[in-house]
């Protein structure tokens, strides 16, 4: 077990630099930082020399060395824009990122898998036809014009819910969450169901269709062979056996809606990292998309890891696997 | 509707129900947003409309326009020319510093140092001062290297902060792009004179301002506290505002003027911008470097950008892509701009089949192709105006290819360090002093040259005149001279067809119906003249 972590950990700081690597490939094209950061009247002598200080002029290998040694010691630079240290921008925004794909990703959970079962269940039901119409919506619809919608409708024709932001945060340390307020809460909804909506019908279909696959087995009919309750035949035997395939999707998924965040961020103006990854890429601040590239980078690796890890747990027969593999 | 009213009325009864159980007026809070943030609270960070615009709530300089433009005293009470090289500012006495330091004239001296410094993005407003004498504690000679008549007017964004508080704590220079290993202190604090003080800043996403108590001046706004978001999605914007969310929010987009219109509430209020958005043509190279024509640039020509004033209806850009909203205008400077001359300012005539003529007489009877520059994200509709322009051109037989990018990407071609790599291109100015010589300089004056001016003068125009009459405005003090030099620059310029200029971009702001505001012609949003009703 021991050797299978540290082998993903190393196969992992290899992703990184690679992605580091592309990304930093990629910025050149993504225009000059320079004029962002003067203004018009600054003249051509002071943005060279500002270039200069700053190492643009160095080569690429130069540039891409200096921040991935930076960045082993876990300093991340300075942000151009916010002039301050990308490290402390990070974890100002990090907070708001993580409460948000939470929200999303329980809310995906919470709703998907028993809209999964039930349509699996009543396959041809009245509900299970609109549910399965629903979800067509969920997975057609672009996120931002969800987003649009949801504020036109309950922001600007009901006025229910905040249009923008994240209402009022407590500090808690080095966190700061929205859950502990009213406006917090309240900002939270549309937000987290714009992103959790493409997952959890996702989640959806995926449970409905191993369920249905699962139900026709013979264990579960066994199972009602032997007289057991429907409910327990459902979900001890039917779910359960569906899990693995869920988990491995949810689990990318999460790292998704991580990573995707960034258009919700951006409609509902979210501080999170997604939102400051947008500006960054507006404003040509290198030292910020450079982070937050390698950050998520290794969201995905640890979340695999967790996911490979879970397997384990959910099935039994993959222990078991590995143990006679291993020759133990 | 009915059950919106009664909510409303429950709400208005809890409202009321909620101050009188608190025996006291409820504060007043304005919230506003923008489409960016201010990237710092360093008043010598960053010389830029936004920035330095927010930052005079909080800091103040020596003169300050007020709602009309005007120039007034601020931290200096009155002001003179002692000798031609040396302006006298008297400091206004009792002033105090939000954090109780009390304004002198070694804060002036520190200040004007504090902008020469690594990080200090003012460093050419730092130049237009060659020393600083103190007289005593409250008057300050500030001494330019050259005779100076607008000094003051240039002085307007250079803001002062308080020497001991920066000593204290370690920001004696100007917030470096660089950074250290924390970052400047002055970067997220401010301790200024201005009417509010700062309670709370995270940048990028909220900044929270409140009435400062002891204000040294009057002011019409009856703001307790000022709440400040960036928004970056125009749509979203637009929403927080019809949704009562903010109180203003700028800028709306032109196409949603109707829709502010149709919703209760809000209004939108707009007004011509002092930028002046223009076109310009390489007419420094032998040879075009994205055109089909070889050997010869055909911008030398006057007939070819004679032929190209001609072919451009700027009253269709203005009916069709500004939706009326814009001022065509034949001058490079806008009306509110020190030294505008109303009788220069005819546009060149819309005439396509002279224009043709032209073409034709200049070699080119079929046009010839030519690659435009144009952002996408930095002027009012900007690729659309220059989508206009290509179809007006291709009227006349001239091909454009348009490469229309986001500004990051457009600057960084088209500017100087990339050698100024454009033959064709759309930009917009405001000059930031309000005064001609700026674009005059900047813009008109043969660049490369010895006096190093025309650094923005993207496409190479040159007339040595101008780079004369640049500098003799620059120290000229007697007025009428002055406006005659610079009718002459803009004259050459004009009958030369140097650049051609477009419109005035309209200002575009809207505001809730509660709130009271005032419009300033160069997009900055004063909260001293801003009060809301409850």
């Amino acid at each position: 077990m021991l050797g299978f972590i540290v082998k993903r950990m190393i196969q992992s700081v290899i992703v990184m630099l690679t992605v580091a690597l592309i990304a930093f490939a990629l910025f050149r094209y993504v225009g000059d930082p320079i004029n962002n950061m003067v203004g018009q009247d600054t003249t051509v002598e002071e943005r060279d020399e500002l270039r200069e200080r700053l190492g643009l002029n160095d080569p690429f290998l130069v540039q891409f060395g200096r921040f991935a040694w930076a960045s082993a010691k876990g300093e991340f630079g300075f942000s151009y824009q916010h002039r301050r240290p990308v490290r402390d921008l990070i974890a100002e925004r990090l907070p708001a990122t993580l409460e948000l794909s939470m929200v999303s990703a329980v809310l995906a959970l919470a709703v998907g898998i028993p809209m999964g079962v039930y349509t699996a269940l009543r396959r041809d039901g009245f509900l299970s036809r609109a549910f399965m119409s629903l979800s067509l919506i969920g997975v057609s619809l672009p996120t931002f014009l969800i987003g649009i919608l949801l504020i036109l409708f309950f922001g600007v024709i009901l006025r229910w819910l905040p249009t923008f932001g994240r209402g009022d945060v407590v500090d808690i340390g080095w966190w700061t969450t929205g859950f502990l307020t009213v406006s917090g809460l309240k900002a939270m909804i549309m937000p987290s169901i714009t992103l959790a909506l493409f997952q959890m019908t996702l989640i959806m279909r995926l449970v409905r269709a191993e369920m249905l696959e699962v139900l026709r087995t013979d264990f579960v009919k066994f199972a009602r062979a032997r007289g057991l309750p429907d409910r327990s035949v459902h979900f001890r035997h039917a779910l359960k056996n569906t899990m693995v395939p869920v988990i491995t999707i949810t689990g990318l998924q999460l790292g998704s809606i991580i990573a995707f965040a960034i258009i919700t961020e951006s409609v509902f103006q979210w501080p999170g990292m997604g939102l400051m990854f947008i500006q960054a890429i507006g404003e040509v601040d290198i030292p910020i998309m450079a982070a937050y590239l390698v950050l998520i980078a290794l969201f995905f690796v640890i979340i695999n890891l967790v996911v490979d890890l879970l397997y384990l747990v959910v099935d039994p027969r993959l222990r078991v696997d590995r143990a006679t593999a291993n020759g133990q | 509707m009915k059950f919106r009213n009664k909510l409303l009325a429950v709400a208005v009864a809890a409202g009321t129900a909620l101050s009188l159980g608190m025996g006291a007026a409820q504060a007043k809070t304005f919230k506003y947003a923008f489409q960016g943030d201010l990237q710092t609270l360093d008043p010598h960070g960053l010389f830029e409309t936004m920035t330095l615009g927010f930052q005079r709530n909080i800091y103040e300089g020596l003169v300050i326009r007020n709602d009309k433009m005007e120039m007034v005293g601020a931290l200096a009470e009155s002001w003179e020319n002692t000798d031609p090289t040396t302006w006298r500012f008297h400091l206004r006495k009792g002033v105090k510093f939000h954090e109780g330091g009390t304004l002198g004239a070694d804060d002036v001296e520190f200040s004007v140092k504090r902008l020469s410094t690594e990080g200090s993005d003012m460093k050419v407003v730092a130049a237009l001062i060659s020393d600083v004498k103190i007289i005593d504690d409250y008057t300050v000679d500030l001494i330019t290297p050259s005779p100076n008549p607008i000094l003051p007017l240039q002085l307007e964004i250079f803001y002062i902060m308080d020497k001991q508080w920066a000593e204290e704590h370690n920001s004696v220079e100007a917030t470096n792009v660089k950074g250290g290993d924390e970052g400047n202190y002055a970067n997220l604090h401010a301790n200024g004179t201005g009417p509010f003080m700062v309670k709370e800043r995270q940048s990028g996403v909220k900044t929270v301002l409140v009435r400062n108590p002891d204000y040294w001046g009057s002011m019409t706004s009856n703001l307790d506290e000022v709440i400040f978001t960036p928004i970056d999605q125009d749509a979203t914007r637009v929403a927080a505002l019809i949704s009562g969310d903010v109180d203003m929010a700028y800028p709306i987009p032109v196409q949603d003027w109707g829709r502010l219109d149709d919703a209760e509430g809000v209004k939108p209020l707009a007004g011509p911008e002092a930028r002046t958005i223009f076109l310009g043509f390489d007419q420094l190279r032998d040879e075009l470097l994205a055109s089909n024509v070889k050997g010869k640039n055909p911008f030398k020509d006057i007939r070819v950008r004679q032929a190209f004033a001609a072919a451009i209806n700027l009253d269709a850009i203005k009916k069709k892509v500004m939706r009326g909203a814009s001022v065509p205008t034949g001058l490079m400077v806008a009306p509110q701009i020190n030294g505008f001359n109303g009788d220069l300012n005819e546009p060149y005539a819309y005439d396509p089949a002279k224009a043709k003529e032209l073409l034709a007489e200049a070699g080119y009877p079929d046009g010839f192709e030519v690659t435009m520059d144009c952002p996408n994200n930095r002027y009012v509709n900007d690729e659309r105006i220059c989508q206009a322009v290509v179809g007006m051109l291709a009227k006349v037989g001239v091909k454009i290819d348009l490469l229309a990018q986001p500004k990051s990407k457009y600057f960084g071609k088209v500017l100087a360090q990339n050698g100024y790599d454009t033959s064709f291109f759309l930009l917009g100015w405001t000059p930031s002093t309000f005064d001609s010589q700026n674009p005059i300089s900047a813009l008109m004056a043969c660049r490369g040259g010895e006096d190093d001016i025309g650094a923005f003068n993207l496409g190479g125009y040159c007339n040595p005149r101008i780079n004369e009459l640049a500098a003799a405005v620059q120290s000229e003090t007697d007025q009428a001279k002055r406006q005659a030099m610079i009718n002459e620059a803009f004259k050459i310029h004009k009958d030369e067809v140097g650049h051609l200029p477009l419109h005035q971009q309209p200002l575009s702001w809207g505001v809730s119906e509660k709130a009271d505001i005032v419009q300033r012609p160069d997009n900055v949003f004063d909260l001293r003249y801003a009060s809301i009703k409850d």
